[in-house]
């Protein structure tokens, strides 16, 4: 194999990792490859990866990929070696004597071969090395032997059965290396496409529909909801000049140069910086979504420099410290613990809110309110409910209820909808990343 | 500008262990990526992104390199509301304004009689010398491209620039030019060694990041760290050096807000020699381990657990 072919697998295995590689990068990394040799392992790889891996996740990816990927390639025989030059050039020999040679670096160049031909780079989800290897082995000729095994089979002879059994065993030899070889390539250039594709999935389904293996896995994937938020919310753009000269500024600039204006200052608009507050109901209805919420929250504790956030069932309190410790686990159990008890009542914890913290919402503040507005048929103090509409800058209300069940029951939403800036449903991580992405943009 | 100019200038950079040794050379340890990636940006005219924690020797790496190659160092360090004018040039207004004040007058002197569009014309002429080199102020960019027999550009911390700057540093890291409208485009005479560096403040534009190669700079080694410590410090008791050096790597894996990174550690040793500490005693990592860590939070947290480094760190083989 060549070692432009060499490397483009490799990038292709790259891309399948989710590691961008664009042509430009790829040449810049054949430069590299030709400025170091194919010989060392180790310089190879460290010219390599500035060139094709720009991240902390990427160099990860491909670390783990140059290992695999060049460990195969070092097991494989080179060019050089006088069997592989004859092996390149000779027809696929028999299947049977292949397997009884014994002759590894044959059999293995052989794989590669047939891996080649069949195309097992395409392979994205490991239930596929079972095709693959079948495939593979149709390269390998295990027809043609199929074929003699029938003949020997229907001989009857006592030879006969013994070249079948012989056949029968190479046979089965051929599949266990084809299905290795098969899963090594899946490990190159599958598994990342199929990483993407569960979290595609995860990321889409119901938060009550979630098992408790997929919790496991969800955690790393909020926190890479947050990291995305993240980036995209504290990217600090230029504010945006108004179009109106600040002549204080511009005096003030231009002093050294008798005060003529060679320098305008604009003036410019301030930004407010993004206070949130989180209201979440905890009764065992809801739960499973505060915990994404408060989880997606205490991941972007970075990007959101104001954050409170309360949780009730009918009496309410604070539980923003128990967002800032390091550890999010228990976290959720501390706080079902203290507040999860009791009935759930709105109006109760509406009415908590404003006596025990006054001050909490002003004009920049963007309120998020959690629950399914069940309050069993209590006051739902729609009038202290409008005025904390009034006085914030924005009210959102989720509920991981259908819209169709809004107002049945004991459920008063349509009640707090009329005075709500928006209400929505929340089912997936993504309908929760959509949300808060909508309040972060409100203070970019 | 033809290959020899340019090998002239960076002829030290012969191969990633030259370069290794190089820069041993000027107190800087180098480990084999670092050397691997300086080679390469040399050789495939590339500049180098370097990401890492703060404290590990990003920018000292373009300062070492300016430092062995002996090329002037060119530095411009990146913050919000950068622009133009502060990076790549500005006219000297200053003296503008002054030539333009004996310029006054003298006009008629100079001008002399004539019709209104001759002396527009004659007028014109000097408006061309005033903007030309000799009231052109050069920022590091600028000052870059002029060098004449090479140099080392650090874009430190281009992470807190704008976004606008990120893109209109692309000019200058893919063709070595900057374009001056009242002048024209000028070229590199000899195109420097950039090296950008970025704490990861916010995430780089995919524009730059694709042009630049990428290196990672983390914590070292506790080998590395020793050379490195060892060549900064240089009285320093061998013995005393291994066993801070294991009790910073022991910290390192403690759950801290910010982790002690070389910088820290350089101090630190620094610190104990001055105390003459011959060995690591649990009193003295007390009273001096606000040297170490930023934090009073982080202090306290491994308030029980000072003992058991200590000893941990001064039993180290």
């Amino acid at each position: 194999m060549s070692a432009t072919r060499t490397l483009t697998d490799f990038i292709r295995a790259l891309r399948s990792a989710e590691v961008q590689v664009s042509p430009a990068e790829a040449i810049d990394a054949a430069g590299a490859m030709r400025l170091v040799g194919y010989a060392d392992r180790t310089a190879l790889k460290s010219a390599l990866r500035p060139a094709l891996a720009k991240s902390e996740a990427e160099a990860e990816a491909f670390d783990r990929l140059f290992d695999l990927y060049f460990a195969r390639q070092a097991s494989a025989p080179r060019p050089q070696n006088s069997d592989a030059d004859r092996d390149q050039t000779a027809p696929p020999q028999d299947m049977l004597e292949l397997a009884q040679s014994g002759d590894e670096a044959a059999i293995q160049a052989a794989m590669e071969r047939a891996g080649q031909a069949s195309g097992v780079q395409d392979i994205r989800f490991s239930t596929q090395t079972a095709y693959f290897a079948q495939k593979m082995l149709k390269q390998l000729g295990v027809e043609q032997m199929e074929a003699k095994l029938l003949e020997a089979l229907q001989a009857r002879t006592p030879e006969g059965e013994a070249e079948a059994g012989e056949m029968i065993a190479a046979r089965r030899d051929m599949l266990m290396r084809a299905r290795a070889y098969a899963e090594a390539q899946f490990d190159v250039f599958g598994q990342g496409a199929t990483e993407a594709f569960r979290e595609d999935v995860l990321t889409s389904k119901p938060i009550s529909a979630l098992d408790l293996a997929d919790l496991k896995r969800m955690r790393a994937l909020v926190e890479k909801v947050a990291k995305r938020l993240a980036v995209k919310h504290s990217r600090r753009r230029r504010n945006r000049s108004t179009g109106q000269l600040d002549v204080r500024a511009t005096l003030r600039a231009n002093a050294g140069l008798g005060g003529v204006p060679f320098r305008l200052h604009w003036k410019q608009k301030k930004r407010d910086k993004a206070k949130i507050v989180v209201i979440c109901d905890v009764s065992s209805s809801v739960a499973r979504y505060v915990r994404f919420l408060l989880l997606l929250l205490h991941s972007l504790g970075d990007v959101i420099p104001e954050l409170r956030a309360f949780a009730f069932s009918s009496r309410l309190g604070e539980v923003t410290d128990e967002l800032d410790s390091d550890q999010f686990e228990g976290v959720m159990e501390r706080i079902l613990r203290q507040h999860g008890m009791g009935s759930t009542d709105y109006g109760q914890a509406l009415w908590d809110l404003k006596t025990s913290y006054p001050d909490i919402i002003d004009r920049r503040t963007s309120v998020i309110i959690l629950g399914d507005g069940r309050s069993n048929y209590g006051d739902p103090r729609m009038d202290l409910f409008k005025e904390i509409c009034a006085r914030a800058k924005r009210v959102i209300w989720l509920s991981p209820e259908p819209e169709s069940m809004w107002g049945t029951g004991d459920s008063v939403l349509p009640r707090y909808r009329t005075h709500a800036h928006a209400m929505g449903r929340i089912s997936t991580l993504t309908d929760l990343e959509r949300t808060l992405d909508r309040v972060l943009a409100l203070y970019d | 500008m033809t290959q020899t100019e340019t090998s002239s200038a960076y002829g030290a950079l012969a191969s990633p262990e030259a370069i290794t040794a190089g820069l041993g050379e000027v107190g800087y340890i180098s480990t084999p990526d670092i050397s691997m990636a300086v080679y390469l940006a040399q050789n495939l005219r590339k500049p180098i992104l370097i990401e890492g924690p703060a404290g590990v020797g990003k920018t000292d790496l373009a300062r070492s390199l300016a430092e062995w190659l002996d090329v002037p160092l060119d530095r411009l360090q990146c913050y919000e509301g950068l622009d133009e004018s502060k990076a790549l040039y500005e006219w000297k207004y200053g003296k503008q304004l002054l030539y333009t004040q004996i310029l006054k007058d003298r006009l008629n002197e100079v001008l002399g009689e004539g019709d209104l569009s001759a002396l527009t014309g004659k007028l014109g002429d000097f408006e061309d010398l005033f903007f030309s080199e000799q009231f052109l102020e050069p920022r590091p960019l600028l000052r870059a491209m002029q060098q004449t027999k090479g140099s080392v550009l650090l874009i430190d911390e281009v992470d807190k620039a704008d976004e606008a700057f990120e893109a209109f540093l692309l000019e200058v890291l893919s063709d070595y030019q900057v374009t001056v409208p009242e002048l024209g485009t000028i070229f590199a005479q000899v195109p420097p060694i950039v090296v950008l560096t970025s704490n990861a403040v916010r995430e780089l534009g995919d524009a730059l990041k694709r042009r630049c190669l990428h290196l990672h700079i983390g914590f070292p080694d506790a080998a590395r760290e020793r050379a490195i410590v060892g060549a900064r410090v240089p009285g320093i008791e061998a013995s005393l050096l291994k066993q801070l050096v294991a009790f910073v790597q022991a910290l390192r894996e403690e759950d801290l807000r910010k982790q002690p990174s070389i910088a820290e550690t350089v101090d630190w040793a620094r610190a104990l020699t001055l105390l003459h500490v011959e060995a690591l005693g649990e009193e003295t990592v007390r009273q001096t381990l606000n040297v170490l860590l930023k934090y009073e939070s982080d202090i306290a947290a491994l308030e029980n657990k000072v003992g058991s480094l200590a000893r941990a760190a001064a039993s180290a083989p």
